[in-house]
Formats: structure tokens, C-alpha cells, sequence
């Protein structure tokens, strides 16, 4: 029997002691594992989000309901359309130091027999666009075509299959990459059969037209600016020339996303810190209780030979697999709790919210049993420290 | 083997009368020759244990030197001490000294173990046979009497036939008859074996077995 197999009994046959020590590291595991895995996926959600906006300035229909609207798409995903003259476009285009403008228009489909699912559409212009179709691009290699359309990722249609908007079918050609956002409920077209299902909207009743022409609508224009103009410039100028819309900086957008999301960040992770704390603070006590507890049985160990090296180790052992069993069942805990509720978590927050790459998760879990186990052996370690420095003799003599 | 004490002693710190410290040992020298029993009575609190702890190396003494043939035990670092010490040196601690976790055949087994000297199971059985205790030999230690706790204590320091043999009460708790066994299977490790042994006991039997016999009061040696 090495200090090994002695541990392994201890454990076993100590299972209040080993269990009390166990449930201490798995909660520690757990807050952090799932904490972090939560901050983790809100700031790979941010990140996402800015690839996806892809443009400096996005013009927007003048009513503030359009802006409010615009976020909520992007964030949680709500239906919705809002739309201004096509000819804004154009002015836009005259702006000096617009190097790009690529219109966007929106449909929302319906919860009805006429529709497959109740969905965002957004038709884009394949040639000016540049902030879907590199996306796209990802998952489908060519351009869209007349009543082709590319899904997010949590629309239920799968590629090759018929999606039924306003009663005419459209072929789905990709399912996009997740992005943690609103836009993994929405529907991407062209712009051409973003117009033929606009008029079967109308037909069905659904009105979008500020013109009696329906082509010549739209909803956003995303906007690239020339290097060497400053975006807050084109920005205002864009306010003043283009007529009954507002231009508005992607930044600022992300900006409020950003600070929503370092509040979650900053809260979460002070939650993380004094769990932390605590479970430092309680597992010196429950080691400097068991060592206290175990004194005699540790001095006997010295009497028949166990070195301070020894007795060190048989005690780190024991907190590391106690540790090491805890960290396990943290992680698995928080995996159960987090993945499970990952929609309910996403639109509680109303934050962009993206679950890291499995390597990512790996690497996450492996760090957090190598912080759950260091803070056993920590504590436990000062508690072995103390006890190999008592003179074992001294110990026999008060227990006697 | 013999145990040399070189004008050893043990002060503790404690407020007594005029000084701050309390002297358990005042400065002895004693010799444990190998193959003879040596006896320490005297009553409680003189310092009988604390001796035999020094001796065991299990205690760092205040002053002087303990030799273990021509080692000096309290020169070496911890592992070789504690080495030493689960080769060469058995001990019998007064009170409980069983480890909870593991039966009493386990704790029997344990010190070779641990220093890469396993004895066979049926060697450890026999131990306990000898000792009367055979039949608890899978019992854990919570399950056993301060008597039959005590005959472990002793089957677990004789099974490694170490060449010192340091026992503290090592029939505290024993009846007449266990008392006997546990004596004469001493005196024999000395007689027959060649062991150093030594006994520290309030027992007056054990003078039937002494070949040196010391008393020890108020940390003095007579």
C-alpha cells in the first residue's frame, strides 16, 4: 500500500468527509465553468455581431421605432419592417466620402397557413452588397438567385427543402454560421426576390408601401466609408442630406451592446471572485477541521515511518482527487445547466449570445479543474504544511 | 543495535512557579543494549513518555543527542530519520494508534508497506493469531476494545522484526493473561531475537521481565 492506494481508502471509507469535500469543489467548478462560459459566449456574441454589421454607418427611416426595431432584430431576433423611399439611396451615394451604400429590405413573414414559419426576410443588392453575402459566402459558394434564400441557423429548414413565404416557395440554398444574434432567425434573398415577395405580401394583405411603387422601397442602408474621411463627418452629413432618415454609427450600436454586456461581464464575474473567495475561505476551514481531526492518525503515519514529504503528499493526494472528482462534477453541472437554457439565458439578456467552438470549451473546462484543483491543493496544503511541521511525539503525547 | 542517550532533555514552554518554561526531561544519559528488555517505571507526568518518544526520534530533544549505533538520529534530515525509523524501529504509542480507514490486517500491514518492505498477509495473521486477536483481522479499528486496539498496536511494531523495539504501556489496557502473552513476546524478541527493547509502564509484572529496570520522576532518572 503507497500513499496512493492509503488515499484511495481514506476517500472511500471517510464518503461524508470525501463527499462534503467533493460538493465544496464541484459548486466552485460550477460557478466558474458556467460563469465564465456565459461571459464567454456574450463577448464571442459581440465580436459576432461587429463582423456581421460589417459597415461604418447603417441610414435607417427617420422615426426613432425604426432604430429601436433595427436593434431588437439584430438582438433578439423580433420580426419587423419599417421602410423609406428607395430614393434615398441615392442621396446617399452623393455623400462625399460614401464609398459603399448597399440597401437592405425587410419582410416579416407571418404565423399563418401562408407562411412556413413567422421569419425576418432581408433582400439584399448580390451586387453592392458587402455585409451578408460574405457570410453567405461561407456556407454557399455562389451568389443568390431569383427565389433562392439562405437561412440563419435557428430557422427550421434545412437545405434542399421548399420554405413557404406569402404562398410562393423559395428554394433554400444555405444555412448560415451561427452568429449569436437576431439575424440566426432571418431569411436572406435578393433583392429581386425580396420585390416578387413583397407584392405577394400585398396581395395577402400586408402592406409595406410608402410609394404606390413597391420596388421602390427600402429599409437600411449599410454604408462604407472612404478611407481618410472621418465616419463622424460623413455621419453628419448624411443626417443633413438624406431626407427623412438617420444616419446612424455602428460604433455607437455596438457601444450600448458592449456596455450592456460588460455590466452582465462585470457582474458575473464578481460573482465568480467571491465564490471564489468564499471556497477558498471554507476549504482552509474544512481541511484545517479534518487535519485538526486527523492529527493523531497523521502522527501515527510519521511513527511508523512516513516522512513530512510523505504525509504532504498523502494529504495533497486526497485533496486532489476530492478536488479533481469535484471539478469533473462542477463542469458537467454547469454543462447541464448552461447548454440546456442557452435560448432562455440568450433572451434574458437581450444580448448578442454565441456558445464558444468545442476547443474553446475544452480549453475553458480544462482551465477551470486546473484552478479547481490548485485551490484544493492550496488549501489543503497549508493545512499539510502545518501538520508535517509538528513534532508527531508531541502530538501522541496530548491524545494519549 | 543499541540506543545511546547522550545527556538529553525536553523543555516546554509553560509558565511554572519562577520560571516560564517546564523541564519534562532533565539531562540523562542512558545506553538500551540489544537483546535485553529495559524497564522504565515511575509514576504519571514524570516524563517516561517523552523519553521514549526522544528515543524514537519522534521528538526533537531541547539538548544532547540520541544515537542509534553510530547515527546520530536528530542529525539526519526527515526522510532518512522517518526511514530509519520504519526499518529499524518499532513503537508502541500509549493510547489509540490505529489508522480508522483501514482494517486491523491493514494496519498491520502498513509500516512495510510503506517502506518497501511488505510482509505476506499470512505473516500479518499470524500476528494476530499470536496475539489472540486472528478473528478481528478484517474488523475496522472503531469496532475493537482499548485490549484488543493495544495487541494490534503491538502485532503492527513486531511484524517488521525490527532490530528496537519501544513500547509505552503496551499492556495499559490488557487483562492478566494478555499482559503475560504481551511481555513474554517481548522478552523473547530480546532474548531470542537479539532486539533492543525497551518498556515504559506503570505495570509491576514487568519487572518480572526486566534485564535493566530505571525509574523516572519529575523528569529525573534513578
Amino acid at each position: 500500500m503507497n500513499a496512493f492506494s492509503l488515499a484511495i481508502k481514506n476517500l472511500i471509507r471517510k464518503p461524508g468527509r470525501t463527499a462534503a469535500l467533493t460538493l465544496l469543489t464541484a459548486f466552485l467548478a460550477l460557478s466558474v465553468f458556467g460563469g465564465s462560459l456565459v461571459v464567454g459566449s456574450l463577448r464571442r456574441g459581440l465580436g459576432s455581431l461587429e463582423s456581421r454589421l460589417g459597415a461604418d454607418i447603417i441610414v435607417l427611416p427617420a422615426s426613432a421605432q425604426s432604430k429601436v426595431s433595427f436593434e431588437k432584430l439584430l438582438l433578439q431576433g423580433t420580426t419587423g419592417a419599417f421602410y423609406m423611399d428607395a430614393s434615398s439611396l441615392e442621396s446617399v451615394r452623393e455623400v462625399a466620402g460614401v464609398e459603399v451604400a448597399a440597401p437592405q429590405t425587410f419582410l416579416a413573414s407571418l404565423k399563418a397557413d401562408c407562411c412556413a414559419v413567422k421569419v425576418q426576410v432581408i433582400g439584399m443588392d448580390p451586387a453592392t452588397d458587402f455585409v451578408v453575402q460574405p457570410w453567405i459566402a461561407q456556407s454557399y459558394g455562389r451568389q443568390l438567385t431569383y427565389m433562392d434564400v439562405a437561412v440563419g441557423c435557428k430557422v427550421e429548414a434545412d437545405v434542399g427543402e421548399t420554405l413557404r413565404i406569402y404562398d410562393e416557395n423559395c428554394h433554400v440554398v444555405a444555412r448560415l454560421a451561427p452568429t449569436g444574434t437576431g439575424l440566426d432567425t432571418a431569411v436572406y434573398c435578393s433583392m429581386d426576390t425580396m420585390n416578387h415577395l413583397l407584392a405577394a405580401a400585398e396581395a395577402k394583405g400586408v402592406s409595406h408601401k410608402i410609394t404606390t411603387d413597391s420596388e421602390d422601397t427600402i429599409s437600411a442602408i449599410y454604408v462604407k466609408v472612404k478611407d481618410g474621411y472621418d465616419i463622424d463627418q460623413v455621419n453628419s452629413r448624411l443626417n443633413g442630406h438624406v431626407r427623412k432618415a438617420t444616419a446612424v454609427r455602428t460604433r455607437s450600436m455596438l457601444t450600448q451592446v458592449s456596455d450592456s454586456l460588460a455590466g452582465v461581464s462585470r457582474t458575473v464575474s464578481l460573482l465568480i471572485a467571491a465564490v471564489w473567495v468564499l471556497s477558498l475561505i471554507i476549504l482552509l476551514i474544512a481541511f484545517a477541521m479534518m487535519a485538526a481531526e486527523r492529527r493523531r492518525e497523521f502522527a501515527v503515519l510519521r511513527l511508523i515511518g512516513t516522512s513530512r514529504r510523505g504525509l504532504c503528499r498523502l494529504i495533497l493526494t486526497e485533496s486532489g482527487l476530492c478536488s479533481l472528482a469535484g471539478g469533473l462534477i462542477g463542469i458537467g453541472a454547469a454543462a447541464a445547466v448552461v447548454f440546456p437554457f442557452t435560448t432562455l439565458i440568450e433572451t434574458q439578456l437581450g444580448l448578442p449570445y454565441l456558445t464558444p467552438d468545442a476547443k474553446t470549451m475544452a480549453l475553458l473546462a480544462a482551465a477551470t479543474l486546473v484552478l479547481t484543483v490548485g485551490i484544493g491543493a492550496l488549501a489543503s496544503g497549508w493545512s499539510a504544511l502545518r501538520l508535517s511541521r509538528v513534532d508527531p511525539g508531541a502530538t501522541l503525547r496530548e491524545g494519549a | 543495535m543499541t540506543i545511546r542517550a547522550e545527556n538529553i532533555s525536553k523543555r516546554y514552554f509553560r509558565k511554572t512557579g519562577q520560571a516560564n518554561y517546564f523541564e519534562a526531561v532533565k539531562p540523562l544519559s542512558l545506553t538500551l543494549e540489544e537483546g535485553a528488555v529495559t524497564v522504565l517505571m515511575g509514576r504519571s507526568g514524570g516524563g517516561k513518555t517523552t523519553l521514549l518518544h526522544m528515543l524514537s526520534g519522534l521528538l526533537t530533544p531541547t539538548g544532547g543527542k540520541v544515537w542509534l549505533g553510530d547515527t546520530d538520529l536528530y542529525a539526519l534530515p526527515d526522510a532518512r530519520l522517518s526511514r530509519l525509523r520504519g526499518e529499524k524501529i518499532g513503537v508502541v504509542p500509549q493510547g489509540r494508534s490505529a489508522i480508522d480507514t483501514l482494517t486491523v490486517l491493514e494496519n498491520v500491514l502498513l509500516p512495510g508497506r510503506l517502506c518497501g518492505q511488505p510482509k505476506s498477509r499470512e505473516t500479518a495473521l499470524q500476528w494476530l493469531d499470536t496475539l489472540e486477536i486472528g478473528h478481528l483481522a478484517e474488523a475496522r479499528p472503531a469496532a475493537l476494545s482499548g485490549g484488543e486496539l493495544r495487541r494490534m498496536a503491538i502485532a503492527r511494531a513486531l511484524i517488521q522484526e525490527p532490530q528496537i523495539l519501544l513500547a509505552d504501556e503496551p499492556t495499559g489496557d490488557l487483562d492478566d493473561a494478555s499482559t503475560h502473552l504481551a511481555l513474554s513476546l517481548l522478552q523473547k524478541a530480546a532474548h531470542e531475537g537479539g532486539k533492543t527493547v525497551f518498556l515504559v509502564t506503570h505495570e509491576n509484572d514487568a519487572r518480572d521481565y526486566a534485564d535493566r529496570l530505571y525509574r523516572m520522576d519529575d523528569g529525573a532518572l534513578r
